[in-house]
Formats: structure tokens, sequence, C-alpha cells
């Protein structure tokens, strides 16, 4: 109610409104009589931790789920109702989720039509087709044709792609769920600039987001759920970190990168030395660095710029061209991730649903499934009730929160996920734990519990890298910066090198915009 | 530390609570079990002589070479892949136990057909694993030269032991169970032992549900899948074994026909995952058992064999139907 103050104030008319709606499912309310308004030519960030209600509220916002009977929609006034997908669409309601619903072996112009393609007769009018689609390529000012190959797109173009896709039904409220989480900084100031622009065109945009740089940047109001109800909207001018983050968790965070383990003291002999790494792909090209031991070192660079790649051939996932890799002074021959597991080394991957996690599997097993082997009974038999201690101590260490450990990892939220991945590595009692993009979608409470974690294992001795595209988060947390720059080394920030730790030298770094001064300095 | 910001899921099964999460996971492992029943009783209903303990002994008799093979298939549809090859391969088995019966090595008959079994899902495996072929692809391969050879090595005629030395298999039994019946269950207590009990077993599952995570994991995923391939074909050795001990005799070109895909059935009426990752071998149990009812329940009921056919496919879908459409309605994002 409080926004229909600023309406009276003169605001630009709401184009969406959803009044009361709640949402739930057995044995849960997900959403408790929500309201969200989304004013025409307006970026509404939604904000609020996992499990908040936000993908909830999109999904019924979209058709994909079913709202309890209450509630209201208007769109421009008009009362409405969505019971399926094809609702939505038909009102010009278009969502641009996380995992992209692109067909990858069709052109661009395919998958915008996809469902519509303008026909002559019973055949597909490919020239029309082809044309549509270059004529809102060339709005949205990006660099490739209706003809290419969706597949062969990076993550970024295929978001233009589905832009593109919501112009062409003339949507007139665009839902971005988290766009920039797989996007480098210059394709994520591209994407700003356009969606600024489709503001400007009218449109309402809901965004939803993890990072405070972005909300302050783009937002013109914040709207904020927590535990599936409508904690309040904040104007551009009263946004500021503290007020969102009370409104996000309904309480204050203490030091949010609580870094205790000391650079100087705690730093103990040189754990792993990597000289002159390169991979078959051409997309490592002689990287080398040292770790010691209660160390935190920081990988920073542009997507693309080689840091998966490192981790994964010190990891042994990928196979090297060259370079050597030392542990403890002794040079190590690493051909597979059972080589390295073996002697200490654990690698957190980025991804965590494709490449972590068993999501049909239990919190337990998922925890357990790494030292099953090393546990086992003669015979290879389970030993069921070490595995039963090693997970709830790690449940109760880590504050992973479940209702049954023999729930299915997957029901959880990505903060208790990641915990639950995590736990897995830390199991194997890794000497040096390479972490990758430790905290991505996970909300700011399970964020600095990660933190707290990694700040943990420094301090009994942990010789820990971890790469990270969220610079705040790596400045909180490392001693020391490397950072990579299209499969090499650029520089080092902080430690011994005397460049201050500053984004601005990291970003300088890893643009390579300021080679000269940074290495001079 | 922080307050719980539980997500709904787990808010969920918090709720519902320990109990729920018993039945739930009961069904799971049974899957078909409610509709097994349901299809005895009407079955005794229509037809009176359905639960005698004579029938019983038939039905289970029929069930168990369709057991031992959907129990080797569930290993390997748990990884995610599929064996076509084991019709054929149970054919070329019966016809190398039956032919070496016949030689001055009779001892050995049981062995090699066991050890052929095993060679050749060995060599299923290693061509999925190592050359990164298609299951599909290799085992349907599989399907036809391993029946070119079954019939290659029986001279394209029944091979025939009238004193056949392992004929107590397929006649005999022990405490008045018959011996294919002990066999069946040994080998699915075996299988539940090694899915539920063992490092191994774990590792199954993993590489079903995501083998790129469980490589990383330092799990080796060409050993697990060797293993699952190289179980069911011994078990499809084994079920050779006990075919030809039914008859006496062994037709390379006839026998096992089309068995492959009873097998799959009952791996999929007992709620394994066609993609990997998710099944129990008890499920598979019971739809092994669905299939055999549904078989000698329509024959007692006098339904025209051509209608047998029908009805068991349509039970077949309907079954798995029902099962997806509760599957669907009590899963909750």
């Amino acid at each position: 109610m409080e926004t229909m103050l600023t309406d009276v104030l003169g605001s630009s008319p709401p184009v969406l409104e959803m009044r009361g709606i709640s949402k739930t499912f057995p044995g849960v309310k997900a959403l408790d009589s929500v309201s969200l308004t989304v004013r025409q030519g307006e970026i509404l960030a939604l904000m609020g931790e996992n499990g908040a209600g936000k993908s909830t509220l999109m999904k019924v916002l979209s058709g994909a789920y079913l709202a309890d009977p209450g509630g209201q929609m208007l769109m421009h006034g008009q009362p409405v109702s969505v019971t399926c997908p094809a609702d939505a669409k038909r009102l010009g309601i278009a969502i641009i989720y996380q995992e992209l619903s692109l067909a990858p072996n069709l052109t661009v112009a395919e998958n915008i039509f996809i469902g519509e393609e303008p026909r002559r007769g019973p055949f597909v009018d490919r020239a029309a087709m082809r044309a549509g689609a270059q004529e809102l390529l060339d709005r949205l000012g990006v660099g490739f044709g209706a003809d290419t190959e969706v597949g062969t797109l990076s993550i970024a173009e295929q978001q233009m792609v589905e832009i593109a896709r919501a112009l062409r039904v003339r949507s007139k409220v665009l839902v971005m769920d988290e766009p920039t989480t797989a996007l480098s900084s210059r394709e994520t100031e591209r994407l700003f600039a356009l969606m600024l622009r489709l503001k400007q065109d009218g449109l309402g945009i809901v965004y939803i987001s993890h990072r405070m740089a972005e909300i302050y940047e783009l937002a013109d109001r914040v709207s904020v759920l927590r535990d599936g109800t409508y904690v309040g909207t904040l104007d551009r001018a009263e946004i500021n970190p503290e007020t969102l983050v009370r409104m996000m968790v309904g309480r204050k965070l203490d030091s949010f990168y609580a870094k205790q383990h000391s650079a100087e003291a705690a730093r103990g002999p040189v754990a792993l030395t990597v000289e002159g790494l390169r991979d078959q792909r051409g997309r490592v090209r002689g990287c080398g660095f040292t770790l010691r031991y209660g160390e935190v070192l920081g990988v920073a660079g542009l997507v693309g710029a080689g840091r998966t790649e490192l981790a994964r051939l010190i990891y042994g996932a990928d196979p090297l061209a060259g370079g050597g890799i030392t542990l403890d002074g002794r040079p190590v021959t690493i051909r597979g991730p059972g080589d390295a597991l073996r002697l200490g080394i654990s690698y957190l991957t980025e991804d965590r649903k494709r490449q972590g996690l068993f999501l049909d599997m239990s919190v337990h097993d998922n925890i357990n499934i790494g030292v099953v082997d090393r546990d086992a009974r003669p015979g290879g038999l389970l030993n069921r009730s070490r595995a039963a201690d090693r997970t709830s101590d790690a449940v109760s260490a880590l504050g992973i929160r479940v209702a049954h450990p023999r729930v299915n990892v997957g029901s959880l939220s990505g903060g208790n996920q990641q915990k639950t991945l995590l736990s897995r590595w830390l199991e194997m009692k890794p000497r040096v734990l390479i972490l990758d993009e430790p905290t991505r979608g996970v909300d700011i409470g399970a964020k600095s519990e990660i933190y707290r974690i990694i700040d943990r294992l420094a301090q009994a001795g942990v010789a820990i890298l971890v790469i990270s595209s969220e610079l705040p988060e790596l400045i909180g947390v490392a001693d020391r910066i490397l950072v990579m720059r299209e499969g090499e080394i650029a520089g080092e920030v902080g430690g011994a090198s005397g460049v201050a730790v500053t984004q601005e030298n990291i970003v300088a770094l890893a643009t390579g915009a300021a080679v000269d001064s940074a290495a001079a300095a | 530390m922080s307050p719980i910001q539980a997500d709904s899921p787990s808010t969920a099964g918090r709720r519902s609570g320990r109990a729920g999460l018993d039945v739930r996971s009961l069904f799971k492992t049974f899957g078909m079990l409610p509709v097994l029943i349901l299809v005895c009783i009407a079955f005794e209903l229509a037809t009176g002589r359905f639960l005698t303990a004579r029938n019983i002994a038939i039905v289970s008799q029929q069930a168990s070479i369709n057991i031992v093979l959907a129990t080797g298939m569930t290993f390997v549809i748990l990884t995610g892949g599929i064996d076509l090859a084991v019709g054929s391969v149970l054919a070329l088995c019966a016809v190398t136990a039956v032919a070496t019966s016949l030689t001055p090595m009779a001892d050995l008959a049981i062995p090699a057909a066991l050890l052929v079994g095993l060679a050749l899902g060995l060599a299923n495996g290693s061509l999925v694993a190592f050359m990164r072929l298609p299951p599909f692809i290799v085992t349907l391969g599989g399907l036809t030269a391993v029946r070119g050879f079954a019939r290659l090595l029986g001279n394209d005629t029944t091979v025939f032991n009238p004193h056949l030395p392992f004929s107590w298999i397929g006649q005999g039994s022990i405490l008045g169970i018959p011996w294919l019946v002990v066999i069946a269950l040994s080998v699915v207590a075996v299988s539940w032992v090694i899915l539920r009990r063992t490092v191994l077993g774990v590792r199954i599952y993993a590489v079903g549900g995501n083998p790129d995570a469980a490589r990383l994991t330092g799990i080796k995923v060409w050993v697990v899948i060797l293993f699952a391939y190289g179980v069911s074909g011994l078990l499809a050795g084994l079920a050779g074994v006990m075919a030809a001990s039914r008859t006496l005799s062994a037709n390379g070109a006839q026998l096992g026909l089309g068995y492959e895909l009873d097998a799959i059935a009952a791996v999929i009426l007992g709620g394994t995952s066609f993609v990997g990752g998710i099944g129990s071998i008890l499920g598979t149990l019971v739809g092994a058992l669905l299939i055999a009812v549904m078989s000698n329940g329509l024959v007692l009921t006098g339904v025209p064999e051509v209608w047998q056919f029908i009805i068991k496919g349509a039970v077949i879908i309907g079954a798995v139907a029902l099962d997806r459409y509760r599957n669907a309605n009590s899963a909750r994002t």
C-alpha cells in the first residue's frame, strides 16, 4: 500500500500488480500473501535470501505454478488470471531464467520464433523469420547474425537471444533471474546498458540478483522478500547495504568477512608450487605460483581467463600439456582426480549441480561418497556407523540445515547444497583445497558462513586457493590475489607484490588496461 | 549461527517428519507392490485357482529366469546404460552349457557358460567405458552378433542332452522350493547387499546420477561400468544354464528371443529411472513377478493368446504411468 503514495506523487503507472499472492505446497507455505508492484519503465530489484520465495513468486507470475485462491493479479489495472505459461506470454510477461531455455542446435532466428514461425501456406517463411530476427538483433545492438547457431554463442550472447525473443512477443514485463552469474564484467556492463535502454522504452523489468553492487547501479526500487512474506520496498534514495541486509535476513550480519587467520603469522611452509602449467586447448598458457600452508590465495580474472581451467589442471581433471606441480617440495604426477585426492588436494567445482552434487542422492551419501572406501570394512562393505557419525558431525560443523540427512540434496537451498558439497571435500582431509566460486548462487547468510569456514580452515593450516568473480569477496577472504588474463598470470596484488589490494588494481590487471602502471608499482 | 532460513522443501520434510519419510521410501523401494497384490487378488477372484500352492510354484518358476536377467539389467540401467544383448547371451550360454556337457569335460559345463556370459558382458562394458560408444548401439550390435554365435555353436539346430548333469537345477527342489526360485532369490539377495551395503553399490548410484561429479570425486567410472555390464553378462549366463536345465536342451535360434525386453520391463516397472541413478533391486523383483503373474493369470482366465500380448503391454504402460503420476503429485517443487 505504501507504493500507492508514491504513485500519487507522480511516478509512472504500475504495469503489473500482484496482490495477496499465496502459494502452499504440501506441508509448507512458500508464499504468504505477497504483494509486488512493477511500474512501467522501471527496474525493480527483487531481493531475498535463497528460499525467501523469489523464484516461487516468479513461477506464479509465469504460470508455472498456480497460486492459492484469494490473490489477485492486475495488468494495467485490469484483473487477469494466469493459469498456464501461455497466459503469461499472451499478457506480455517474459521470464529469462538462470538456466537458459534455448535449443542450441537451432539458429538464432529459429530460436526467436520458435513455436510461432511465420508461415507462407504450410511452409515456414524463412526469409520473413530471418528479417524479423535481424531487426530485433539490430535493435539490441548485438554482434552476431540471425543465422548463427545458438550453441556456438557465449552465455551472454544467448541471453541476448532470450531478450530478443521476449521483445518479439512485445513483452511488457521482463523478469531476469540472476542474469549476470555467468557473465564477465564487460558482458555485464553491456547487459546493464541494454536494460537501461529497455527501461526507457517503457518495459517494466524485475531484476533478481544477490549482488549488492548491481542493485545500487541499476535498481529504481528494491522489493524484499523473507521466508515467503513481503518485507517492504525501498526507493532508490533509500537503498543502502545495512538496510537491505537487515530486511533480507531480519538481523544484522556480524562483520561479513570474518578474516581472523593472520596473513603473516599463521603462514606455514610452501605447500604447492606450480610452474609453467599449460593445457592442451590453449586456455592455460604457462601459469606458475606458490601456495603456503595456512594461506588463502585468491584467483581473479574475467570469465574465460582460464581460472577454472587452471584449477582443473592442478586437480588432474584435464590433461596437462606441460609444466610441473610440486607438493611439499616433491614433484608429483597427477593423472586424474583420484591421484589428486590421494595427495590431499580437494577441488570444489564452480557448478555444483552439474559437476559436484549427486542430486538424486541423500545429503548423507553426498557427504560420504568420497570417503566410503577409506572407511569401508573388509570386503568393501560400508561402515554405516562411521558414515552416520561423519554426517552428523559435518551437518553440525558446517551448519547444514536439513530436516533429515536422508533427504535428497536436490531439495535443499543453494547455500545448504554448497555446504553439503564443501563438507564432502573436507571429509577427505585436504592439505590443499581449491574452491571455485564457493558462494555462487547462495544467499547472504550462507555466504558469510562459508567465509567463516574458509577462515577456520586457513587457521587450521590448510592451503587454500579461492577462485571468484566477485571482487569484494575475493578481497575479503584472500591474503593475496593472483589476476589471470587470457590463460596467463597477469599479476598479483597484496602480499609481497606491493600492489595495493583494490578492485581498481585487479580490474586493471584482468582487463590489461593498465599493465604498465601496475607492473611498475 | 543465523536464524533458520529453511527453504520450502526441507521445511516440508521437517513437518512430515521421520515417519513420513519412511513410508515414502517404502513406496519407492517396492514401487509396484500394491499393483502386484491387486492383480493377484483379481486373478484369484476371476479363476479361483490362482492362489494355490501349486500355481504359485509355477508362477515363481516362470518368473525366476526373468528375475535373474532383470537383476543384471538393474545394475546396467542404474549406471545410465542399457543391455539389449542379454537374451542372445542367454542363448549362447545355454548352448555352451549343453554342448560342453556332451564332451568329456562335462563338469565344466556351468563354469564355461558363466565364463562366456561374463566375457561378453565385459566386452560390452569395455566398448561403453573405453570407446565411449552409446550402450544402446553396443548392445544392439551384441544382440544380433551373439545370436549368430549361438546358432553357429549349436550348428543351427537344437543341442540336446537327455543326461544333462545339471538338470537338477531346472527339475529339482530343496525343502519344497524349486532350485530355480532359490537361485533367483539368492541373486536378488546378493545384489541387494552389493547395491545397499557396499562401497561399489554407492558408486554405482553415483555414476548413474552424475558421471562428471563421480569422476571429480575420484571414482573410477570405468570400473563401475565394467562391473555393471559384467554382472549383466554373468547373470545372463546363469539364466542360460537355468533355461537349459529346464528343457535339457538349447536352441541357439529360438531360446531367449525377446527376453531382454521382459527384463527391461521388469526394471522399469520396479521404479528404476531410465536415465540412471535411481532405483532398487526389490522394485525389480516386484516388477518381474508382476510380469510373470500377468502371463500366468491371463492363461488361467482363458484370454486368447493374441489378447494376452495386448493386455500385458497395456498394463506395463498403465502401471508406469500411474507411478509417474503418483510421484509427480508428491513432488514438491
